[in-house]
């Protein structure tokens, strides 16, 4: 190795020769080495695949996806029957993974920075709680943990007759949580509907009233108007169309439920184990961020006469978020890979979908390649959202 | 006027006053410093009150000791029946290996464990220290195979419990770890082509779950191999961790490539060196110590992962546990098997977790000197 650097030096003067000592040379010749060896390797496990195949006699392609899935899914945010397609199959799995993430994901997130606040709380049995909380989830495998949810569902709770009922409407049994909802009624809809405006509505007014500061210096109660947009505008409709008040109550019929909504222990177990594991990662995120940023900014501020909710929103905020939201997105991506692990408890995930699909067809290749294809779009789209969010709030240097 | 002096300097020390120092001072500056503070106190306290007896009397009062039999746990289950554990303790620590052979894996626990340990010590940094590591993991599979040295032959199907556990950990990391090097190099290097396929590797691992690799080494590495070439589930198993170590560690590197001075490479190539001495030499010694710590926290995760072999049918220390639980006899006692594993998990973690932050803390002051 040092004689070859050594001759690098002689080399360079001995005009243009091409030369293994030339560093352009060299390099060009690694790269085809290392690409070329990749290819051969891609090249070997695909003809070694082929080959395989062949010989046992499995048909490549996506073509089974149309053919018919005949088995059964617990729980779908679609409809979907055991005479439907193995692609339509594969939907629902990946709308229950989607939901199970997106639920998840809120949990752990209000969870986890209401854990990490108090790990910094001057009430010394209040940190020393969230610490223990912290140190015990996170040092214990999350397919444990997820276990331990299910059996306390499934095994601990009662049966469906003696079912525990804390609030009127609410039970506790085996079969998982089940809940009153309202009966359905077109104002429901329309409600979502006036939501939605009302939040186009308070951003609209955000931005106009911070335009407004910007010329006249005036300030506008943002926050209050907005919640009253937000909140106000539902309401209006729910009284405008009558207010409806009807609720669909489960009641126990014969050995199971009628009516309401049902929280299925597997559910349940996936969603509470994959948020308070990940709670656990989310509240030292937060903690540090917080940390890092200096007392001397809190003053500061205060001496430049801002309001204590002002500092913490104009001034500690932004830079704790500068912090918080890379780590933060890779517990969020954390998450959504960890539910995967539905496949161990039988929550219809993606995966486990995939995998059932995978035992009664044989296509593993195209199996495999789903989920991780899935996976890979999934990962890509949170990154993309986070960054994006994270060069808003980043550091603008002039 | 001097007496005065004099007796004013001879008279005893004041105690400080009992609100600024001592028990109740304390009580006051951290349990009961603002209103919201006390209530928050004083809910804390009745939740525990309500949680703490309870679950003492369950684990410790009430429970039936580690020789009662399963009769008596049924008959009145109002404490943790710790005879399930002591029951199935060998089950579940050492899985399906043979009865008489288990101080096999037992003692490679204890070399495990022993070398870890060694390990955390920065004098034994040192590359004959590796030679060490060689040798150990020599003398395990040795132990744990058999069939040298007078010991029976066990085949690796019938492994299980808490050294499957360590050995997917460990042997997956020291296989991953040269490799992750190069793939940190890979993804710094200028070469465009090489870059890209670090950059390509690492992000297609990273991108989806550890199942899917799983799931991938299981039922589509047979199909990679060309026709009659088989292997174990156990080794299939290792290949989908080592390449998922590979890239998370090879992260956990980067950092620290990337917290190197660009001086430094300026010096080396000043000094002439050529790129694989620079690394070697230069570089890579200053980045490696700096990614010690987030390394360690790769291990922790790793090792917390393992316990998903469950799903392609190996029994590690989680899936022993479960076996455990599915004997008729001792059905239904998952809380406590479910605790004894934590336990185990939590200990191993636990103390990796907080030797990382001393490590790291460590680092920074060596640094800062």
């Amino acid at each position: 190795m040092t004689s070859e650097s050594g001759g690098a030096g002689r080399g360079a003067h001995s005009g243009f020769t091409l030369s293994i000592n030339d560093p352009t040379v060299r390099a060009v010749v690694f790269q085809v080495l290392i690409i070329g060896a990749v290819v051969l390797l891609g090249w070997w496990l695909v003809h070694n695949t082929l080959d395989n195949l062949a010989r046992r006699s499995i048909a490549t392609g996506f073509g089974f996806l149309e053919r018919e899935a005949s088995f059964g899914i617990g729980e779908s945010m679609i409809d979907y029957h055991p005479r439907d397609s193995y692609g339509r199959a594969f939907l629902v799995g990946v709308l229950n993974t989607l939901k199970v993430s997106v639920i998840g994901i809120i949990v752990a997130t209000v969870i986890g920075t209401l854990v990490g606040i108090a790990r910094l709380s001057s009430n010394w049995l209040l940190a020393k709680l969230a610490s223990l909380y912290v140190e015990v989830v996170r040092n214990v495998p999350p397919l444990l943990q997820l276990f331990v949810w299910y059996a306390v569902i499934t095994e601990s709770m009662p049966s469906v007759r003696e079912a525990f009922n804390p609030l009127p409407g609410v039970f506790l049994s085996q079969r998982g949580i089940k809940i009153p909802v309202p009966e359905s009624d077109p104002v429901w809809n329309w409600m979502i509907v006036a939501l939605l405006v009302g939040v186009a509505a308070a951003i609209a007014m955000t931005r106009w009233a911070r335009a407004r500061q910007a010329r006249t210096g005036q300030p506008f109660p943002v926050g209050l108007a907005s919640l009253g947009l937000i909140f106000g505008m539902p309401l209006l409709t729910w009284l405008v169309g009558g207010a409806p008040t009807a609720m669909d109550v489960p009641r126990v019929q014969g050995f199971n439920f009628v009516g309401g909504a049902t929280m299925s222990p597997e559910f349940f177990a996936i969603l509470f184990g994959l948020s308070i594991y990940t709670a656990g990662f989310i509240a030292e995120v937060v903690r540090s961020g917080i940390v890092a940023v200096n007392w001397g900014q809190t003053e500061a501020a205060r001496s430049l006469g801002l309001s204590s909710g002002n500092t913490l929103r104009l001034v500690v905020l932004p830079q704790a978020l500068r912090v918080i939201v890379p780590p933060l997105t890779s517990q969020y991506l954390n998450l959504t890979k960890n539910s995967s692990l539905a496949l161990a408890i039988g929550y219809p995930d993606l995966v486990s979908i995939a995998n059932t699909t995978i035992n009664q067809t044989g296509q593993s290749i195209e199996g495999v390649a789903m989920i991780m294809g899935t996976y890979l779009t999934i990962s890509l789209g949170i990154s993309l959202f986070m960054n994006w969010y994270n060069k808003r709030i980043a550091l603008v240097e002039r | 006027m001097t007496e005065n002096v004099q007796h004013a300097g001879s008279l005893p020390d004041e105690r400080p006053p009992i609100t600024v120092v001592g028990p109740i001072a304390w009580v006051r500056n951290n349990l009961f410093n603002t209103w919201y503070n006390a209530l928050l106190t004083i809910s804390i306290i009745w939740l525990l009150y309500k949680i703490i007896p309870g679950l003492l009397s369950w684990l410790v009062i009430n429970a039936h000791g580690f020789s009662a039999p399963v009769q008596e746990c049924r008959a009145d289950y109002s404490g943790a029946c710790w005879s399930f554990v002591s029951e199935k303790l060998r089950f579940i620590l050492f899985g399906t290996f043979p009865y008489d052979e288990q101080w096999r894996p037992l003692l490679t626990i204890m070399i495990f464990i022993g070398l870890l340990a060694a390990s955390c010590d920065k004098r034994f940094w040192k590359p004959w220290f590796l030679a060490v590591w060689a040798g150990g993991l020599a003398l395990v599979s040795a132990l744990m195979w058999g069939g040298v040295l007078g010991l029976t032959y066990v085949e690796n199907s019938l492994w299980g419990g808490l050294p499957l556990t360590i050995i997917l950990s460990v042997v997956g990391l020291a296989v991953a770890f040269p490799m992750s090097i190069l793939l940190a190099l890979g993804r710094r290097s200028n070469l465009p082509g090489i870059k890209a396929v670090s950059v390509a590797y690492i992000e297609l691992i990273r991108g989806v779950p550890l199942i899917s690799l799983l799931f991938m080494a299981s039922v589509m590495l047979p199909l990679f191999l060309p026709n009659g070439v088989t292997i174990d589930k156990l080794v299939r198993a290792q290949v989908a961790f080592i390449l998922f170590a590979a890239a998370y560690m090879a992260e956990a590197i980067r950092g620290g490539l990337q917290a190197i001075p660009k001086g430094q490479y300026e010096a080396a190539d000043g000094l002439g060196l050529g790129y694989w001495l620079k690394m070697r030499k230069i570089i890579l010694p200053q980045a490696l110590a700096i990614a010690i710590p987030p390394l360690v926290n790769t291990f922790i995760s790793f090792f917390k992962d393992t316990s998903l072999v469950i799903i392609i049918g190996l029994y590690d220390l989680l899936g022993t546990a479960k076996a455990a639980l599915t004997d008729p006899t001792w059905r239904g006692f998952y809380k406590e098997a479910y605790l004894f594993i934590g336990l185990i998990y939590w200990v191993f973690c636990f103390f990796m977790s907080k030797y990382s932050q001393w490590l790291e803390k460590d680092l920074n002051r060596a640094r800062r000197r």
